[in-house]
């Protein structure tokens, strides 16, 4: 009964076996015998021989082609065992055209080796291999009614013998069991939370904080921002600052708790020339002499951005194309941001350096379930 | 003189005559020229050199003296060049940028026209016509002596600053409008200073106030090491991240094994010949 009992085919169709009983085949004896067949069929195309089958030279050379790539490819690799310790894989190895010479030999070696037995395989089993024509028939997919008939009556027997339907009080507590099983799956869904709380929200940003230089902390004076001038930003509570006394104050944050804040505190401060600004009226003052502060997160899916374009003000996310006009209040005008870059009120300290006036006003980043 | 003219006809005695022509009218040239810009000679007013260079080659779109010329739609023909400094002369003709083959989205690097007494006189010219950015010294762009820790925060600053349009790997990138930010990797070290304290274009400025010299410093030890390091991953495809690679491995790899495929299921040549 099992499908590998095809029959195997020779050359003319006189000598196929017309497969036999009850089987599987549907209809393929009556289109063998070619009973009731408007066009009679014409049978399986005599076999034409290769090359290699018919002149013993091209054999031979088949064979000597074979037998060369496995030979290469076992030189290969060898060459490989022989380039791993020749050459040393360590930043000061050597090198060819830039490339390291170790993974370029090592990778070279192997590849073409593989790739030299998969080939002279392929070449084998094309010019050398044994080569006749098979044909395999269509058989329909249902089982045999018998088997059908033998499964359904081991299935009857089983529930029959189990007494799955006699005794209602064991199914009925298996049946509440296995329904049970799914409640570990959903306390443990506990655990992606807690919630995050105000936290998409809010920022470490408030009234008084140092607007800062990334990366190297610096705290920024107005007269030092030139007309054009980019500075990604950060507030300075993410920086250790030393005081007028020589001492350390360490930076507010650390570890995860830095990353957190970090990513959603950064902010870009440009300045252009004050007449192409035109602030709304609740945002006159906003600024210092034309320097502006946005936050550095794009409200479309939260990419950092700073392709800041100095001439046309524009600032371009690179991930999406969204572009906002920073002389015009963070308006978006083009591509799929749906809200304006919020923008941080700022000033200036006693110092002179810059600082924010308050915290963001809106939620920075991308719009989340909750804000709507 | 008889075997020139049996040889007048000759298939090549036209370019011959027109060779000698040009050859003839070169030399008379270079004899005649008038004597412009030779620095070399002792004495030579840098700035009075430069401000003829400069009225014969730039005064058409910056002014007679640098001023910028205004259009009636009152945008810039040509910016002043008040204030810019030698450091900006130095990059943009030293790039080749300026003088301008034709207004654009962005001014274009390509062959530069002036030598590099040229450009120095031009600078000098241009410095003093207001104070502006000098041209960085070779101890500000000097980066042979780099240590790690400084190619390390030298990184920190390009990533933070530089990459967004840049690129990682300092390639260049798009900008909107047909603009795009170019490759940093064939750039001198001087020049990149330069951009950095000037805002070329709609680059913006890194002025030294918020950057400090050492700190550019830093970003271009690191530039150098990324132009120097050694490719473990093979060809970087241009280092311009997934798209590139993917394109590779779907129309080279995937490509190059779907023809392998078809070309070895074609390989059935047959013989036409019965055993023997």
């Amino acid at each position: 009964m099992s499908s590998e009992s095809r029959p195997r085919i020779p050359r003319t169709p006189d000598s196929v076996e017309a497969p036999t009983g009850t089987d599987s085949h549907g209809d393929d004896s009556l289109l063998l015998a070619g009973h009731n067949d408007p066009i009679p069929d014409p049978g399986l195309p005599e076999h034409e021989y290769r090359p290699t089958d018919v002149d013993p030279a091209m054999e031979r050379r088949a064979e000597r082609q074979v037998a060369g790539m496995f030979i290469l490819a076992s030189l290969l690799i060898v060459a490989f065992c022989v380039a791993y310790f020749a050459f040393s894989p360590s930043p000061t190895g050597q090198t060819f055209h830039g490339f390291a010479l170790s993974n370029l030999t090592l990778g070279l070696t192997l590849g073409l080796a593989m790739l030299l037995i998969g080939v002279g395989v392929i070449q084998w089993a094309k010019k050398l291999m044994t080569d006749h024509e098979i044909v395999e028939y269509r058989h329909s997919a249902a089982s045999t009614a018998e088997d059908r008939d033998e499964a359904l009556v081991a299935f009857h027997q089983g529930a029959e013998e189990s007494g799955f339907g006699r005794r209602a009080l064991v199914r009925n507590s298996l049946i509440g069991s296995l329904a049970l099983l799914g409640l570990p799956a959903v306390v443990m869904l506990r655990d992606l939370g807690p919630l995050p709380g105000n936290a998409l929200s809010t920022t470490v940003w408030k009234k008084g904080i140092r607007v800062v230089n990334d990366v190297s902390g610096a705290p920024i004076k107005p007269q030092d921002v030139e007309i054009g001038q980019l500075i990604n930003a950060e507030p300075a509570l993410f920086f250790d600052e030393k005081n007028a006394d020589g001492t350390v104050t360490p930076a507010a944050f650390a570890g995860t708790d830095l990353q957190v804040e970090k990513v959603k505190a950064a902010v870009i401060v440009v300045r252009m020339q004050p007449e192409d600004i035109t602030p709304l009226p609740s945002r006159a003052g906003w600024g210092v002499q034309g320097i502006l502060c946005y936050s550095k997160i794009c409200t479309h899916v939260g990419c950092p951005i700073s392709l800041w374009e100095q001439q046309t003000h524009h600032l371009l996310c690179p991930c999406h194309q969204s572009t906002f006009d920073l002389a015009d209040n963070g308006k978006v005008l083009f591509g799929p941001a749906a809200r304006p870059l919020p923008q941080l009120h700022i000033g200036t300290d006693k110092d002179g350096y810059l600082i924010a006036m308050s915290g963001f006003e809106e939620p920075v980043g991308p719009s989340f379930w909750e804000r709507g | 003189m008889r075997n020139l003219s049996t040889r007048r006809r000759h298939p090549l005695a036209g370019l011959v005559v027109v060779l000698f022509g040009l050859v003839l009218a070169g030399s008379l040239y270079s004899a005649f020229r008038p004597a412009v810009a030779d620095s070399s000679s002792p004495g030579t007013d840098l700035v009075s050199a430069g401000r003829k260079l400069f009225v014969v080659g730039c005064a058409t779109c910056h002014g007679l003296n640098g001023e910028g010329i205004i259009t009636k739609s009152d945008t810039n023909y040509g910016p002043p060049l008040i204030g810019v400094g030698a450091a900006s002369v130095d990059f943009q003709v030293g790039t080749g940028r300026m003088p301008l083959a034709r207004p654009g989205q962005q001014a274009l690097p390509k062959r530069v026209s002036y030598t590099p007494d040229e450009i120095s006189q031009l600078a000098a010219y241009v410095a003093s016509l207001g104070p502006g950015p000098a041209i960085p010294s070779s101890s500000e762009t000097d980066v042979s002596n780099a240590t790690v820790d400084q190619i390390v925060r030298g990184g920190e600053f390009f990533k933070t600053n530089c990459t967004a349009c840049h690129n990682f790997a300092a390639e260049g990138g798009a900008l909107p409008s047909g603009g795009y930010a170019p490759s940093l990797l064939n750039t001198t070290s001087r020049h990149i200073i330069e951009a950095m304290i000037l805002g070329p274009g709609q680059m913006p400025v890194f002025d030294d106030a918020v950057i400090t010299p050492n700190q550019k410093r830093d970003i271009l030890a690191y530039i150098t090491m990324l132009k120097t390091q050694t490719q473990y991953g093979g060809s970087n495809l241009g280092s311009r991240g997934p798209v590139t690679e993917g394109l590779w491995g779907w129309l080279g790899g995937m490509g190059a094994l779907v023809t392998a495929a078809v070309w070895i299921g074609n390989q059935g040549v047959r013989a036409g010949k019965k055993r023997r």
